[in-house]
């Protein structure tokens, strides 16, 4: 087995660990290390091959793979170390990453620091209770948008989607553009998951409907999928008798959610939030151990990419920060309070002791309201509001305060 | 005449009707000015950026990604998208490589949107 020592080792070549390996270099981490699964960088932005990615960070409305590009030409000109095609197995408390590859084989790698940008996992069909045959045809969108997109096969020629959240909604265009007649998009939901504008630009544009409140119960065909059952569901999201439609199709795609991608944390024994299922993280995207930092999708499922790269970055600056100035034992903490119609706020608690400066948190309401204002509020004081013509769940809030050492700041939102 | 559109400029998502008048065209259920010029927009000259794929040959994988350079107007996205189903090209490519100049007289071109080595 080869031994390796690094400064800073990355697990994941996508937004998130592309935006920390580049932050880590250029804040004076001497070895960084990037270990990507896949034969190229760039995650699952190589697959998103739509535009509206950068508008806040490049102000332009990139493809994904023009997005991912920028930050692979700039990795291209640094020393950071690249491992393409190697999968990790483990990551330890003493933050030793064990890894294989073709060329080296086992690996035992040392490292100053982790940062976990592995991203999240598409929900599948076993996890959304289907019932029925299992042919083949039943996919999730993040599977046939790579089979359509990048390797040129096209997996069915009759589709129903299931979910419509804005993945689901971008393959609903992408899979009609490429001839596929795309019958419909159910959502067990009474409201759309996805944004106003994918709605508009890639449903009502091509004139495929939307259901909502109904979901799919059963799908039939023994080797192929031959076709599925709908049915209308009451407020407990539970099938309503006598309200069955037996489709003709032969591709299920489901677009149901996604879940961060936490094997290696868990394994490696952080501490977990159960409601953005991914670390508890600290202002620096520390996770509950010292030095292993979670970033992009793997710390919360992002909306928008450019908030992905902003975390690989603020916990890049962690990392070098721990490596400069080490940490003998596990920082106290300070919590992060929620309020009124705020479902969950990330970074979750703030490191005692922390120096005074401008903290970004990430948060998403529990329900639409209009007319809103983000209050984030220390003690008595408001500190900082933010107004909204409208809030939603599907859209996450970024909020950067001003904070000092011991402030404990809370998030609510409220009518004004 | 009158038309509805949804605005998608913010999450507000204004439903905004849009009615011909003698002085030209009115709009009413936006709550602001952009949802306004959205509108009228969609309902003169709707536009919308066009992305797919083309045949690569001699590459990493066999499809690469295009992007038009700007909008392109809605009624010509199927022609524009028939042309390109046609065209296929040799690797390496470039990201920003133009890939099929002013397509279909729009005066807009369609770019790789990534760059892909030789296989």
């Amino acid at each position: 087995m080869k031994h390796i020592e690094k400064d800073i080792v990355v697990i994941g070549g996508g937004p998130a660990g592309l935006a920390a390996a580049l932050e880590a270099r250029r804040q004076g981490a001497e070895k960084v290390l990037l270990i990507e699964r896949d034969t190229e960088m760039g995650g699952i932005l190589q697959q998103c091959i739509h535009d509206g990615f950068g508008l806040h960070r490049f102000e332009a409305r990139l493809s994904g793979g023009q997005y991912a590009q920028r930050f692979i030409d700039e990795l291209e000109k640094t020393d950071i170390e690249v491992k393409l095609d190697t999968i990790v197995l483990q990551v330890t408390d003493n933050k030793v990453v064990y890894a294989c590859n073709p060329k080296d084989g086992m690996m035992e790698i040392q490292a100053g620091a982790v940062i976990l940008a592995m991203g999240c996992r598409e929900r599948t069909a076993s996890q959304v209770f289907i019932y029925g045959t299992r042919p083949a045809g039943v996919l999730t969108a993040g599977a046939v948008q790579r089979y359509i997109n990048m390797e040129g096969y096209i997996p069915g020629k009759k589709a129903v989607i299931l979910g419509s959240g804005d993945i689901g909604l971008i393959m609903a265009r992408r899979m009609t553009l490429e001839g596929i007649e795309v019958k419909g998009v159910y959502e067990v939901m009474p409201s759309p998951g996805g944004l106003t504008r994918n709605i508009v630009q890639c449903l009502d544009d091509y004139g495929i409907p939307l259901h909502l409140s109904t979901t799919v119960v059963r799908t039939y065909g023994k080797q192929r999928l031959e076709g599925i059952t709908v049915a209308k569901v009451d407020e407990n999201r539970k099938p309503i008798p006598g309200t069955e439609e037996y489709i003709d199709c032969d591709l299920l795609v489901l677009a149901v959610g996604l879940i961060p991608e936490n094997e290696l944390s868990k394994q490696a024994g952080v501490e977990m939030d159960p409601k953005t299922k991914g670390p508890v993280v600290d202002n620096t995207f520390m996770t509950s151990i010292p030095g292993v930092f979670a970033c992009g999708n793997v710390s919360v499922v992002f909306d928008l990419v450019d908030y992905v790269s902003q975390s690989g970055e603020i916990a890049a600056r962690g990392a070098v920060n721990y490596l400069k100035h080490g940490m003998e034992k596990a920082p106290e903490y300070t919590p992060v309070q929620t309020g009124s119609n705020v479902n969950f706020v990330v970074p979750q608690r703030l490191q005692k002791g922390m120096p005074a400066g401008e903290v970004t948190f990430f948060m998403r309401v529990a329900k639409p309201q209009k007319k809103a204002e983000l209050q984030c509020s220390c003690g008595d004081q408001l500190v900082k509001k933010t107004r909204y013509q409208v809030v939603a769940p599907p859209e996450m809030l970024a909020c950067t305060v001003e904070l000092k050492d011991g402030d404990q700041p809370r998030f609510s939102v409220v009518e004004v | 005449m009158t038309k509805e559109y949804t605005c998608v400029v913010c999450p507000m998502s204004c439903r905004v009707t849009v009615t011909e008048t003698p002085d030209g065209l009115v709009t009413s259920g936006n709550t602001c000015k952009r949802g306004e010029k959205h509108a009228i927009a969609e309902h003169t000259r709707p536009m919308r950026m066009l992305t797919s794929t083309i045949r690569l040959d001699g590459g990493k994988l066999p499809r690469v990604p295009v992007i038009s350079s700007s909008e392109v107007p809605k009624d010509k996205l199927a022609e524009c998208l028939e042309y390109l189903y046609h065209v296929h090209v040799e690797a390496p490519v470039t990201s920003g490589q133009v890939i099929v100049e002013n397509i279909c007289s729009t005066g807009v071109d369609i770019v790789a949107a990534r760059t892909m080595k030789k296989a």
